[in-house]
């Protein structure tokens, strides 16, 4: 059982929460996801490690309610227990020495970046944070990201906060005023894909992680599989962070669509059940 | 041994094999002939002494025959299930040559849901401890049994389970059909009242590492990890919409209860048509998964012919009985998708045996004739290899082939107080194989502490 001891919002859709875990506090590097079931009849889904505290044995999880899990997940308080919490899973960034980096964080995806600016940091490089969402109530930590980056873009699709427009459009400008030597994003697979696209051209290096459909996390099942250089590779052991150029986008958006109408079936029954209000 | 219905059984999740009544088992018993020099026993990879169990019975003293196993044997129940009993303790049984052997396994299985279905659960056991803290790395048939014989050794264990539930492949892989959770949870508790503790999500090589364990105490690790990253074919189509690897298939139906969804959140695809690739058991239990998850058809797939089909002899009766065509001699080449990216055929070359390979077995060549399956989904059972996370953790382990530890016969890795067995050494293999290597090496972990203590408290 890992105990939820604090829940906020890090933004008005995104819920924070900071939970005990000593083990994997003291293990996580950036780039670092665990995999969590609830309760007895959850599933098993991954998030993100968004920050750590090995000191306080803590770890944060954001996420945005997009499912039933997510639903439910937001439903818990401080106090509450998750049954399972299995981590840290995947491969670290590759943080070193760059230059000039630039981290592209799409909605809720911008917490996997939180970690990985603060190691980049470390180095140390200069990094230029874009954060994109479609709306300002999505925009993760805007706040805590400019306190570590060198400069940190806002963009949303509806202007409701900074720039209107896409992440693309910012990073295009970004890497024209002057050499990027690396480029991570995280975010929606389209937004991950477009950010590639946009910066092949350059030849700047483009990591991006990805988030497919994972059952067990450690390597076992292949749910997760995606194609990177036209090889099969797991995402759970192998990535989650992947060569942007080379992977196979077309395949993972197809394979994320895959369980759509049992999503939807899960989260109809779910929300009619408990009429917004039910506690699990 | 008596099964259920195959209409009824193949269309839910319940056991299919019934075992044997009382008098039955009683029956059996007096036909064994109580060898001098029983072959049954150099069968057994965990060598149970299989007449002296077997003459319990015969007397009426179930428990005491069930004794007899649990002293080599602390998963009677499961092993009674599912070990390949025609190639093991029965294939050498001497009734075997003229007529049928022993039903050894029917009757191992038979001693322990006696005990289950007479007696209350088991209290914990006292046993005196001797201070050495052992680590244990998976709670799979290998970590079990290496965990329990170190225990009763007075050996003070902890199993690091990286799943939320322990059994490994047993609870992960093997359908409740076959082999009933609650059977699982029953010999698990049985070696918890050992004493033994099991830390479940804990992943050995992220969760902590094999260095920090040695500083927290341990003297010496068991490494069972299993063989658990599915192997896969190359071939066109392979990461197509429902095309799963049974191991994912297997894992959401048996660990996540995706037969249950929505009451359970897990989904898995109920399929019309379903064609799995490969003749091992992990094939014939995903087989008999689909069929029971509403499938109007199943196909086995597998590129040579029924007598080189690496499964029980059971499974693939069972199956057959169940109404899965058997498409042998048959190879995949690629699977077709639709304009969606679903699966809704797979192209195949029809094969020949020719010459004898190094697994003894003749070798499937293509004829050069080809065909055109058409179906929904896809089930790739066509094995496992070994599994990174853990094994790449560890700096300066000896690996062999595709990552598999070596080891010497007794389970000794060239680390020092690391030691491993079942699948991760030997590449995929059977349960009680696993169970066995687990025996071997907890009798080596105990002379190993027993000669690094003695030399400690010499200086």
């Amino acid at each position: 059982m890992f105990k939820i001891l604090h829940k906020d919002a890090a933004a008005p859709q995104v819920t924070s929460l900071i939970i005990e875990a000593p083990y994997i506090a003291s293990h996580h590097q950036a780039g670092n996801f665990v995999v969590l079931r609830i309760h007895e009849k959850g599933e098993r889904i991954p998030l993100t490690i968004a920050d750590s505290d090995s000191d306080k044995g803590t770890i944060t999880l954001l996420f945005q309610k997009i499912g039933k899990t997510t639903e439910e997940l937001a439903m818990l308080k401080a106090g509450d227990e998750i049954r399972d919490i299995a981590g840290p899973l995947g491969h670290a960034s590759p943080i070193k020495k760059y230059g000039r980096c630039v981290l592209v964080g799409g909605g809720i995806g911008s917490a996997t970046l939180f970690p990985i600016l603060k190691a980049l940091k470390r180095e140390p490089n200069k990094v230029i944070v874009i954060l994109g969402a479609r709306a300002k109530e999505l925009l993760v930590w805007p706040d805590k990201f400019s306190e570590y980056a060198d400069e940190t873009l806002l963009t949303t699709d509806d202007g409701s906060s900074g720039r209107k427009g896409f992440v693309t459009e910012t990073l295009k400008e970004v890497i024209e005023e002057s050499k990027v030597d690396i480029v991570i994003a995280v975010g929606p697979v389209r937004m991950m894909q477009a950010v590639s696209e946009m910066t092949k051209p350059y030849r700047v290096k483009t990591i991006v992680s990805l988030n497919p459909v994972m059952v067990e996390g450690t390597g076992m099942c292949g749910a997760c599989r995606v194609t990177v250089s036209n090889k099969t590779r797991f995402a759970c052991i192998e990535g989650p962070e992947f060569d942007g150029h080379e992977v196979d986008f077309h395949e993972l958006v197809n394979r994320l669509g895959f369980y759509r109408a049992e999503e939807a079936e899960a989260l109809a029954k779910f929300k009619s059940k408990c009429k917004g209000k039910c506690k699990k | 041994m008596r099964a259920r219905d195959p209409q009824k059984r193949s269309r839910d999740f319940k056991e299919v094999a019934l075992g044997l009544t009382k008098a039955q088992a009683v029956k059996e018993a007096k036909r064994c002939l109580q060898c001098k020099k029983p072959r049954c026993v150099e069968g057994c990879p965990v060598e149970i002494e299989i007449p002296r169990f077997i003459a319990a019975i015969k007397d009426n003293d179930f428990s005491g025959g069930l004794a007899v196993i649990r002293e080599y044997n602390m998963l009677p129940a499961i092993c009674g299930r599912v070990c390949p009993q025609e190639n093991q303790c029965q294939g050498g049984c001497i009734l075997g040559k003229k007529s049928k052997p022993i039903a050894i396994g029917a009757l191992e299985r038979f001693v322990a849901d006696y005990e289950t279905a007479t007696e209350q659960s088991e209290s914990p056991v006292c046993i005196d401890g001797n201070g050495h803290k052992v680590a244990i790395v998976g709670s799979g048939p290998a970590g079990l049994t290496a965990a329990a014989d170190l225990a009763r050794l007075g050996y003070d264990i902890t199993i690091f389970e990286a799943l939320h539930e322990p059994g490994g492949v047993l609870t992960y892989g093997i359908p409740e059909f076959r082999l009933p959770k609650k059977i699982i949870h029953r010999e698990i508790e049985r070696i918890k009242n050992l004493g033994v503790k099991i830390l479940l999500n804990w992943v050995i090589g992220r969760t902590q590492t094999v260095d920090e364990l040695f500083q927290e105490g341990f003297k010496a690790i068991f490494i069972g990890v299993g063989a658990g990253s599915p192997k896969y074919m190359n071939i066109p189509g392979e990461n197509l919409n429902n095309v799963y690897f049974a191991s994912e298939f297997l894992t959401r139906v048996n660990l996540m209860k995706a037969n249950q969804f929505p009451a359970y959140d897990t989904p898995v695809k109920k399929s019309k048509r379903v064609a799995v690739i490969g003749g091992g058991n992990v094939a014939m239990d995903s087989a008999r998964t689909a069929m029971r998850l509403g499938a109007e058809k199943v196909y086995i797939v597998y590129r040579r012919t029924e007598d080189e089909m690496p499964c029980r002899l059971e499974e693939v009766e069972h199956a057959k009985e169940e109404a899965i065509e058997l498409l042998l001699l048959v190879n995949p080449k690629e699977i077709i998708g639709d304009e969606r990216g679903y699966v809704k055929a797979i192209r195949c070359d029809k094969m020949v045996l020719c010459e004898t390979d190094e697994s003894g077995r003749r070798k499937p060549n293509c004829s050069g004739e080809e065909f055109t399956i058409e179906v929904d989904q896809v089930i790739m059972a066509i094995g496992q290899t070994s599994n990174p996370v853990l094994v790449k953790s560890v700096k300066g382990l000896d690996l062999w082939g595709a990552g598999y530890i070596t080891t010497d016969c007794d389970g000794r890795t060239n680390i020092p107080g690391i030691f491993a067995g079942g699948d991760i050494s030997t590449g995929a293999a059977t349960i009680i194989s696993a169970m066995g290597a687990g025996k071997r090496a907890a009798r080596a972990i105990d002379a190993y502490i027993k000669e690094t203590a003695s030399l400690t408290s010499q200086f």
